[in-house]
C-alpha cells in the first residue's frame, strides 16, 4: 500500500499546493472526512472550513470556501474558489467573509428557495470565526 | 509645397508619436506577460474543474430533475449575448473583432425570429455596437477601475447573469470574446454557457465509480453556478491576454510606420533644404557675373 499519494489544491487565481501527503483532513458539506491513500473514488462539495494536510514534510492548513474535492486513485485535487493558508489569515480576513455571507444572505431573503443555503453559508462562516479564535 | 520651418516642425511631431507608440508598446508586453501568467496559473482549475462537471452531467444530465442550468429552460427564444471587450481602445482590431462576431450573430439571430439581449463587460465594445444593438442593451459592467482581474470579478458578472436567468429574462447565454493563440493571431470566439454544454471537453471515463457527497444532483446543482464564473473567469483572462497582445502588434506597426515616415520627412526636408541652398549659389553666381 502506498503511504503517500499526490495532492493539489487549486484556486482560480492560482495553484496552491502540489505535493505528496499522507492524509487531508478535508471539510465536507456533509460533514468533515479525512481522506488517505486508496481511498475509495469520492467526489464531495465544501464548506467553508479548513483544510487539514499532512505529509512526510510535516502538516500546513488552509482556509477553504465553496468548491468541492475529487478523491481519485492516488490522487486528491481541492478545487477551492478562494483558499488561503492559515498562518495568513487574520481576524479582518473572516470579518470580510462573514460580512460577504451575511451580504448575500440578506439578498437571498427575496427568494426563499435559497435562504437556507445563504444561512447556512452565513453560520458556517461565523462558526469558522470563532474556530479559529482570531 | 511645404516651407523647411513646417517640415522640421512636422517631423518632430512624428518623432514624439513614435515615443509614445514605442512606450505603450512596452507597457503592453508587460502586461501581457502578466496577462498570461495570470490565463496560465487559473488553468489547473479549469481543467479538473470541467472535466469533473463533463462526468457529471453525463451521467445526470439525461434525467428530468437536472438542474435548469443544464437542462435548459426548454425553449430558445430569448437569447443573452454577452460581449466582452476591453476598456480601452488603441489594440488594432481587438474591440472591431469581437463586436463583429457579436453583431453578426445577433442578426442571424434575428432572422430566424428570436429575442436577443445585450449585455456588454467593456466600454469599447459597448460604443461599437450601439448603433446596432443600443436598443437590446440590458445591462453594462464596467471593469474600467479594476487593475488586477481576480475571481470576484467574474463573480459578480456570474451573479448578474445568473439573477437574469432565474428571473427569467433569457433562455440562451452566449459570452463573446478572443481566445489569445499568440501576439499576432486571437481568435473571436462565441461560447454557450447557459444552459452548459461540455461537449468539447472529454471527461473523465471513469467517473462512474465516484462516491457522491451528497447526492450527485445536489453536486451539480451547487457547481453549475460556479461552472457559470468560471467560464467567464477564463474568458476574461483569454481577453486579457488578448487585448495586450493585440495593442503590442499595433503598436509595434505604429512604431515601424512612423519610423518610416520620419525617413521619407527627413528626405524631403534635405532636398528642399539642398534646393534653398542651389537656388541661392546661383543668385549669387549670376549677380557676380552680370557685374
Amino acid at each position: 500500500m502506498a503511504d503517500t499519494m499526490q495532492f493539489d489544491l487549486v484556486s482560480p487565481e492560482r495553484s496552491l499546493a502540489s505535493l505528496q501527503v499522507s492524509a487531508v483532513q478535508i471539510p465536507g458539506a456533509d460533514g468533515d472526512m479525512t481522506a488517505m491513500p486508496d481511498h475509495a473514488p469520492t467526489i464531495t462539495t465544501l464548506r467553508p472550513g479548513i483544510l487539514r494536510i499532512e505529509g512526510p514534510e510535516g502538516s500546513s492548513e488552509y482556509l477553504v470556501t465553496g468548491g468541492f474535492a475529487e478523491i481519485g486513485a492516488g490522487s486528491l485535487s481541492v478545487l477551492a474558489e478562494k483558499a488561503t493558508p492559515v498562518s495568513e489569515v487574520t481576524r479582518a480576513h473572516i470579518d470580510e467573509l462573514i460580512a460577504e455571507a451575511r451580504a448575500s444572505h440578506e439578498a437571498a431573503q427575496a427568494h426563499p428557495s435559497i435562504v437556507d443555503e445563504a444561512a447556512k453559508l452565513l453560520a458556517d462562516m461565523e462558526a469558522l470565526g470563532t474556530h479559529m479564535s482570531l | 509645397m511645404p516651407s523647411l520651418k513646417d517640415l522640421k516642425n512636422r517631423i518632430e511631431s512624428v518623432k514624439s508619436t513614435r515615443k509614445i507608440t514605442k512606450a505603450m508598446q512596452m507597457v503592453a508586453a508587460a502586461k501581457l506577460r502578466r496577462a498570461q501568467e495570470a490565463a496560465e496559473a487559473s488553468r489547473p482549475y479549469t481543467a479538473r474543474f470541467n472535466a469533473v462537471m463533463a462526468g457529471l452531467a453525463a451521467s445526470v444530465g439525461g434525467s428530468d430533475s437536472a438542474p435548469k442550468l443544464l437542462r435548459g429552460t426548454g425553449s430558445d427564444q430569448v437569447h443573452l449575448l454577452v460581449v466582452m471587450t476591453a476598456e480601452r481602445g488603441l489594440c488594432g482590431g481587438f474591440n472591431g473583432n469581437i463586436s463583429k462576431l457579436a453583431r453578426a450573430k445577433a442578426a442571424e439571430l434575428q432572422a430566424q425570429g428570436k429575442t436577443v439581449k445585450v449585455l456588454t463587460v467593456g466600454k469599447k465594445g459597448r460604443d461599437a455596437i450601439k448603433r446596432d444593438l443600443g436598443e437590446y442593451f440590458v445591462g453594462h459592467v464596467d471593469l474600467s477601475e479594476v487593475k488586477r482581474l481576480g475571481y470576484s470579478n467574474a463573480q459578480d458578472i456570474a451573479k448578474d447573469i445568473l439573477a437574469r436567468f432565474d428571473a427569467e429574462e433569457f433562455d440562451v447565454a452566449t459570452i463573446f470574446y478572443a481566445k489569445f493563440v499568440n501576439v499576432v493571431t486571437q481568435i473571436p470566439t462565441a461560447q454557450q454557457i447557459i444552459p452548459a454544454s461540455f461537449d468539447e471537453v472529454e471527461g473523465d471515463g471513469d467517473t462512474a465509480l465516484y462516491d457522491y457527497e451528497p447526492s450527485e444532483e445536489a453536486i451539480l446543482a451547487d457547481l453549475l453556478p460556479r461552472g457559470v464564473a468560471t467560464q467567464i473567469f477564463s474568458a476574461l483572462l483569454e481577453n486579457g491576454a488578448s487585448e495586450q497582445g493585440a495593442r503590442m502588434s499595433a503598436m509595434d506597426n505604429a512604431t515601424r510606420n512612423a519610423g518610416e515616415m520620419i525617413d521619407k520627412l527627413t528626405i524631403q526636408f534635405n532636398r528642399s533644404r539642398q534646393a534653398v541652398i542651389t537656388n541661392e549659389l546661383i543668385e549669387i553666381i549670376s549677380g557676380a557675373e552680370a557685374l
